[in-house]
């Protein structure tokens, strides 16, 4: 299938999720089941790599820029502004597009060879809406808050750099963290994230809602969501700084 | 009753149904069969809807399926009740929740109203009510039949479509859920219209039977009429066992 032919069916098919539910009552009861397998549940992957590469990111810039004639609060500065910027919104996505992209393909696409979404669609049940808006809203909703999240977490791994090891004073980075802060770049960050939660989660439901055939096709579309995500992630990524920061 | 009308259909170039024309009456089992890629399913998918037909007429009561708007589609929906080849049950919910999920979707009831609807269908299938609280990967492949021939009854359905409702189960099981079929259709007055390929089925419970060949239908008759054919294709296909052949033998 062609690019523009994909492209025509993905808005067709969020035409049909983007209306208002058949019943409040049942989207009310799929949200917070989607808050908490999409959102909570990718809070200790999200703490893991924060931590991780808040640490490791200190300790580079730290290693890499050891000039006398820089100030002490480079390194603190440079953590800070890399998890503000990129890190916390942009490769977070490109990690969660792996692990909810994958999840919400592969869950849909599952529905679709076992004939659960027929089922719906038998029943008069808007199967789209039904099954695609509770997760992408519930998606968007917590993605500040795990950016938020892993921003806090970076930063807390970039002082363990000064705890653990003697290639950095914690004063030095605490200083470096709080120089020259702009909180545009947080509102920046959160309206990024929230757009790329978007995609991931509206791109892996289509590919599952799509998906046909067995297993093995679940095991493509689930692929398909998690490439196709990530692509599109980076490309938004330019415009969105483009648009916001030039 | 449904009527189909010269109804044709094909997948990119693939002429799969050719010229169908059937009745399927009120309160009968009517059975599609015929041999697998036959197009049987293909007919049966095109009389619900889910497959859009290239021509001809699909009447639901005098009401064209063709020529409805999608909001005239659903609202037709819920009054079809269907049971798939897999039983398409929702993994996430109990067996009592997939028998309340079309009321809690469309019924204006209280929800122990829908609790007592559902419990009442469940018990109506013969299933026990230690069951009602187990998800669906949790009972065997014939208990998840009852459970969804008693969530596609839910909302008492005018129109009952099975999709090999006896695939993959074995000969006693397959028994006791066609004539489940068969009890209900004629206790709710129902048009039930099964598609299968199980000659048991079709020799305890059918009574309007329409044999498709090659995407063309060759044949219509009951059970009854079926020993006395001298259609080829239709014998090779309904006594191709032994056993079935000694049984018309027997029946002529």
């Amino acid at each position: 299938m062609s690019l523009i032919s994909e492209t025509g069916r993905f808005f067709l098919l969020m035409q049909r999720v983007f209306v208002l539910p058949d019943r409040w009552r049942m989207f009310f009861r799929q949200f917070p089941k989607e808050l908490e397998k999409l959102g909570l549940q990718s809070l200790p992957i999200v703490a893991i790599i924060s931590v991780f590469i808040g640490f490791i990111m200190t300790m580079q810039t730290k290693l890499n820029t050891s000039n006398p004639l820089l100030p002490v609060y480079t390194t603190g500065l440079v953590t800070r502004d890399t998890l503000l910027l990129e890190f916390s919104s942009t490769i977070l996505c490109l990690i969660l597009a792996g692990k909810v992209g994958s999840n919400i393909a592969s869950e849909i696409g599952t529905m679709r060879i076992t004939e659960q979404i027929d089922a719906l669609e038998i029943m008069g049940v808007n199967s789209a809406n039904y099954l695609i808006l509770p997760k992408v809203v519930a998606f968007v909703v917590m993605m500040p808050f795990l950016v938020i999240f892993s921003m806090g977490l970076g930063l807390f791994g970039g002082y363990f750099v000064g705890i653990l090891t003697d290639i950095l004073t914690t004063g030095d980075y605490l200083i470096g963290i709080q120089y020259a802060f702009i909180p545009y770049y947080i509102f920046y960050s959160l309206l990024k994230s929230m757009i790329f939660a978007f995609i991931i989660s509206s791109v892996a439901a289509y590919y599952g809602y799509y998906a046909y055939g067995g297993a093995l096709d679940v095991g493509k579309a689930s692929t398909n969501a998690v490439v196709n995500g990530s692509i599109l992630i980076l490309f938004f990524n330019i415009l969105i700084t483009k648009i916001m920061l030039n | 009753m449904i009527e189909v009308k010269n109804v044709d259909k094909s997948f990119d170039g693939n002429h799969v149904l050719k010229n169908v024309s059937a009745v399927f009456e009120t309160g009968k089992t009517n059975m599609i069969i015929g041999q697998s890629g036959s197009g049987k399913t293909v007919l049966m998918k095109s009389i619900i809807g889910l497959h859009r037909i290239d021509k001809g007429k699909i009447e639901y009561d005098g009401r064209n399926l063709p020529d409805m708007h999608m909001r005239e589609i659903r609202i037709l929906r819920k009054e079809v009740g269907m049971l798939f080849q897999g039983s398409a049950l929702f993994d996430s919910l109990s067996v009592l929740e997939n028998v309340m999920y079309p009321l809690e979707m469309f019924s204006p009831s209280t929800k122990e109203e829908m609790i007592e609807r559902a419990r009442f269908c469940l018990k109506h299938v013969n299933l026990e009510e230690k069951a009602f609280g187990l998800a669906p990967s949790e009972i065997s492949g014939g208990m998840q039949k009852r459970v969804a021939i008693a969530r596609a009854i839910a909302l008492q359905p005018k129109y009952l479509f099975c999709d090999e409702p006896n695939s993959g189960l074995d000969p006693r099981t397959s028994l006791i859920i066609d004539q489940l079929i068969h009890e209900i259709t004629q206790e709710f007055n129902i048009t039930t219209i099964i598609n299968s390929h199980d000659m048991n089925s079709v020799m305890e419970i059918g009574e309007n039977i329409i044999f498709i060949e090659k995407g063309v239908k060759a044949w219509q008759g009951s059970k009854e009429d079926i020993f006395h054919v001298d259609n080829e294709s239709l014998n090779d296909f309904v006594f191709a066992s032994e056993l079935y052949k000694k049984v018309k033998k027997v029946n002529q």
